[in-house]
């Protein structure tokens, strides 16, 4: 166990734990943008920053990687800080102007868009979190999208932009997406569509409703060795 | 293009490196030495004989500056854009070349002759302000010089 | 020859580079580094070779790396045994026949050298190097090298064998004291003995961040894990630098003994030169090094007979600047998208493959072969207190000497600037330099009495960087430039947090704004602060210094930026859409030049009588001023 201050909170947190967990687990909140339970944390949204100081150092860090030290004193609301979250709302609200999600955290911290920004109209809802493309690679373990480009190009999709070969629909990606970019439409007769590419759902031979792309079932099929047939009933009928 | 082509040059290529995960950036660079861009199939075959997923062959290939996923023209003109040769005046050469090739930094020309690109310093500062044109650095250019470099190469395609 | 294994070996090694290094008969040596190919080096080189076949001369004929006097390309050393070197500058392909007839004949009348060299100093060997004892009369008029005003105040360390040795032959290298640095590690002092002379040196990073090379050793030794790897980082990105390529093209062996010696210090037994795909003689150059240095046993197993083995593999980069951070270079040369990431975990702990790494830049590794000849305490009296030893700076930009000068730190602004740099060219003023690249910044001609160090240069609001001075006069308009660095920064960035890719292209959308006469009231300010957020807010070094060329130039030249921004004008005429370029009636001589030039024909008037420019067509490309020859155009 390490021993540090939050907040001015003596705290403990066990080895190797990041300052946001210890944090969260003492009930102290930091708003963060890109992170997610299931998955390792990047630190590309710079919401989750704190200020730490230690031997007379002060410095941001960013608390999603950042892993708690013994002595080290944590500030989550400091001016720097205010600041920097300020402006990573005000960037991403000129980015995607349509995020509703955005724009509600920049309103329950009481940040206004800039007005000298310039707006974007071609990025949709999507902060570039990456949750969806490390939710494809390490959870669904297929890899079907990906980012390409860099800076301001840079882009979630296929390859080449086109509908992934390699996607089995499962929807993830949508799941995971905290700002509702990705879309996925399901007709209700048999059809979804994610990342321009339709899928043939499977008829759950119980109730028949229509419960998962066949080709997300041959996937898991494949890789657990259970047999087809004995994946056709949907979860609520098993 | 040739398909079975490209598809043997990909697999000699990998097959040179070993299939060594590490060394993706090397085979796209020697594929690219030879076809002057990335032609998609290859980036296929690398997928499928590497086994590394295609959006991350993708990902590489748009990641980094010097891979073209468009072929390019015949004569490569690249500006240098370092600030050595912005205090130069390299801004205004770009706008030259663009107005005389009717084209804009990173597009060819329609009759495949000239594909015109910015790059960041070529290293040769004390050159200020520089052309490379097909490999060959051109010195001290100006934009009055222009007009005059892009007709030798244009004769030289006549003859 | 076999492998070298004993310091015998070595001496046979450095005596059969002794026969081409400083043969018993004349040589001539071109330098076709980067710089001098570009000025027609290799043509003079073919030439040179043809006129000699033709005469039937016995001449050695050799390449060499740069002196880095630019001005002088082609550069052509002549070296007749027992007379100084001669050095010919400008030596185009039509001058080798009459430079030839005067090597026959033993005179000078006709080209004339730009300096001879009597004597030099083997920095490792620590003894004279005499080419010519007696001078003879004719060449007393002849400048020595140390009494050009370029060369004077300069001492060449990290550049040592550049301009002398043929980079593509070993043997040279080893002539010149090469690898006998690696010898006496291996075979006389322990890892840590070699750290602490590192450490005794002073020895600071050269790329950038001025990190103390012998602590980051010591840490990479310390270091949990088998395998550790040593880099060299020749992905040398800021625009208007190019010391590391021509160490790189003209001295590669020093780069790699001083790998070899770090890597033994460390417990590394591979490395990796990460060199950028930009220079394509470099990466052949270093290829041929490691190539040749194999063959000898420098590289491989059991160098030396110590039991130590330790190789190094050549990865090009793909055109990346981000890739000059260490961590997006060590992600790249995992073979993927170079995305930096948070330092909190230390490179020298988990780099490559998560393995102990330690990076270290060119000129950094070229120093270590020379600390190790000479010990640290020698280096560290070089140079200023907090920054020992010398810097390579490549001077360009509005300066007359432009080149590649290797300086002791802690020398002024003004001595590199006027002393060796000669000054502004065409009587104009000095406006600024800029250092430091995309992450440092532009300190103002008050400042010119500043010691160039590592901690002034930071606490001016700028800082070292890779060596890139860029100089500016009057007529470089302090804003644009700001917008300039923006603009690569924009296209550079990686995209991978909010602050830098974001901040960065807001910012440069005001920048760009400014420029064009659209700025408003409260964007200086807006600028500062969101300058201070992103240093604060971003994840890597590219982001956390990107704001530095607009928070510097805001500092110094705020005027500037408001006289763009209340104005709408921009006083040193650059940006074009608050520029107008107008004919002076009592100058202008009508000889049609500029109406002739001009790309959108806006310019008219009669034979002989003046002319006038129609504002409505001008594009502003400054096309007329460059061609007038009677600076009858004016812009304001």
């Amino acid at each position: 166990m390490v021993n540090l201050t939050i907040d001015g909170r003596h705290i403990q947190a066990e080895e190797g734990s990041t300052l946001l967990s210890a944090a969260r687990a003492n009930g102290i909140e930091i708003p963060t943008l890109c992170h997610h339970e299931a998955l390792m944390p990047t630190g590309s949204c710079r919401m989750c920053v704190v200020e730490v100081s230690k031997g007379g150092r002060t410095r941001i860090v960013t608390s999603c990687i950042y892993l708690a030290e013994e002595g080290l004193q944590v500030n989550t609301k400091s001016q720097r800080v205010q600041e920097v979250r300020k402006l990573v709302l005000q960037l991403l609200m000129a980015r995607c102007p349509e995020s509703e999600v955005v724009r509600e955290v920049a309103k329950e911290m009481g940040v206004n868009p800039e007005p000298r920004f310039k707006t974007s109209k071609d990025k949709g809802k999507c902060i570039l979190c990456r949750l969806c493309v490390k939710a494809c690679e390490s959870i669904v373990g297929v890899s079907a999208i990906g980012l390409s480009g860099r800076g301001q190009t840079k882009k979630v999709g296929g390859p080449f932009m086109e509908a992934p070969q390699a996607c089995i629909g499962c929807g993830s990606c949508v799941y995971i997406c905290p700002t509702g970019h990705i879309v996925m439409e399901d007709d209700g007769k048999g059809h979804r569509e994610i990342w321009g590419k339709t899928f043939n759902m499977a008829q759950c031979r119980t109730c028949g409703r229509y419960f998962a792309p066949l080709e997300q079932l041959s996937f898991i099929s494949k890789a657990t060795k259970v047999p087809l047939e004995s994946l056709m009933v949907c979860t609520s009928c098993r | 293009m040739d398909l079975k082509a490209i598809t043997k040059t990909a697999r000699d290529t990998i097959k040179k490196y070993n299939r060594d995960h590490s060394q993706i950036i090397a085979i796209l660079q020697d594929i690219q030495g030879v076809y002057n861009y990335l032609p998609k199939e290859a980036l296929s075959v690398i997928s499928e004989e590497m086994d590394v997923p295609l959006s991350r062959v993708y990902e590489i290939a748009t990641f980094y500056n010097s891979f073209s996923l468009k072929p390019r023209g015949k004569h490569m003109i690249e500006i240098c854009a370092g600030t050595a040769c912005h205090v130069q005046g390299a801004a205004n050469i770009l706008d030259r070349f663009e107005r005389e090739l009717g084209i804009k930094r990173g597009e060819t020309t329609q009759d495949g002759l000239f594909t015109l690109e910015e790059v960041r310093c070529l290293g040769c500062c004390s050159l200020a302000a520089v052309v490379r044109l097909d490999g060959n650095i051109y010195p001290f250019v100006k934009q009055d010089d222009i007009p005059r470099i892009l007709k030798k190469y244009k004769k030289q395609e006549v003859k | 020859m076999g492998r070298i294994r004993t310091l015998k070996d070595l001496d046979l090694a450095a005596k059969k580079g002794l026969e081409t290094l400083f043969p018993k008969k004349t040589k001539i040596m071109v330098g076709t580094a980067t710089s001098g190919i570009a000025a027609g080096a290799l043509e003079v080189y073919e030439e040179l070779k043809r006129e000699c076949e033709k005469r039937k001369l016995d001449i050695h004929l050799s390449k060499t790396g740069s002196m880095g006097m630019d001005s002088l390309e082609p550069l052509v050393e002549v070296i007749e045994p027992g007379k100084p070197r001669l050095a010919y500058g400008k030596v185009t392909k039509d001058k080798v026949s009459p430079l030839i007839d005067q090597v026959v004949s033993g005179s000078i009348d006709g080209l004339k050298p730009a300096y001879r060299i009597d004597d030099e100093d083997d920095l490792i060997r620590q003894e004279k190097i005499t080419y010519g004892k007696k001078i003879e009369a004719k060449l007393k008029g002849i400048p020595k090298i140390n009494e050009l005003p370029f060369y004077k105040k300069q001492l060449r360390i990290a550049l040592r064998n550049c301009g002398t040795i043929d980079p593509e032959n070993i043997y040279e290298y080893i002539a010149r004291g090469g690898y006998y640095s690696l010898y006496r590690a291996l075979s006389s002092m322990t890892p840590e003995q070699i750290i602490d002379e590192v450490t005794i040196s002073g020895l600071r990073g050269r790329g950038g961040g001025g990190f103390p090379t012998g602590r980051k050793w010591l840490s990479c030794r310390k270091a949990h894990g088998d395998i550790k790897y040593v880099i060299c980082n020749g992905d040398e990105g800021d625009p208007g630098a190019y010391m590391d390529r021509s160490l790189m093209e003209g001295d590669p062996h020093s780069i790699i003994e001083g790998m070899v010696i770090g890597a033994f210090a460390i417990g590394a037994h591979e490395g990796f030169i990460y060199v950028r795909n930009e220079y394509p003689l470099a990466v052949a150059n270093l290829q041929k090094a490691v190539e040749q240095a194999r063959e000898l046993g420098l590289l491989g197993d059991d160098i030396f007979k110590s039991g130590f083995s330790f190789d190094i593999k050549i990865v090009r980069g793909a055109g990346a600047f981000v890739c000059g951070e260490s961590t997006a270079l060590m992600t790249s040369i995992e073979g993927k998208a170079g995305e930096p990431r948070a330092k909190y975990i230390h490179t020298v702990e988990q780099g490559i493959w998560n393995r102990p790494s330690n990076l270290n830049n060119v000129e950094t590794w070229a120093n270590v072969p020379v600390i190790i000849a000479r010990g640290g305490k020698w280096f560290a009296n070089i140079g200023a207190k907090n920054s020992t030893g010398t810097k390579v700076f490549s001077l360009v930009g509005k300066i007359n000497n432009v080149g590649l000068v290797e300086v002791p730190m802690g020398i002024t602004l003004k001595e590199i600037i006027y002393d060796i740099g000669g000054g502004i060219p065409e009587g104009k003023s000095f406006k600024a330099v800029q250092t430091g690249g995309p992450s440092g910044g532009c300190i103002p001609a008050d400042l010119i009495d500043l010691p160039v160090d590592f901690d002034s240069l930071w606490e001016a609001g700028s800082m070292m960087g890779s060596g890139g001075m860029i100089v500016m006069d009057d007529r470089t308009c302090m804003v644009d430039i700001a917008r300039y660095f923006f603009d690569f920064l924009v296209s550079e960035s990686c995209g991978k947090c909010v602050p830098c890719r974001e901040g960065v292209y807001q910012m440069y959308e005001i920048l760009h704004d400014i420029c064009h006469g659209r700025g408003k009231k409260g964007d200086i300010e807006l600028l500062e602060s969101m300058g201070k957020s992103i240093a604060d807010g971003s994840l890597c070094a590219l982001g956390g210094s990107a704001p530095n060329p607009v928070l510097s130039t805001i500092r110094y030249f705020r005027k500037e930026y408001e006289a763009h921004i209340n104005k709408k004008k921009c006083p040193a005429g650059v940006c074009r859409a608050l520029i107008k370029y107008s004919i002076l009636a009592d100058k202008c001589t009508g000889c049609g030049v500029c109406a002739k030039r001009c790309p959108v024909e806006c310019i008219s008037g009669e034979r002989k009588k003046v002319h006038i420019i129609d504002q409505g067509k001008c594009i502003k490309c400054g096309t007329c001023k460059e061609v007038c020859k009677f600076d009858a155009i004016i812009v304001e």
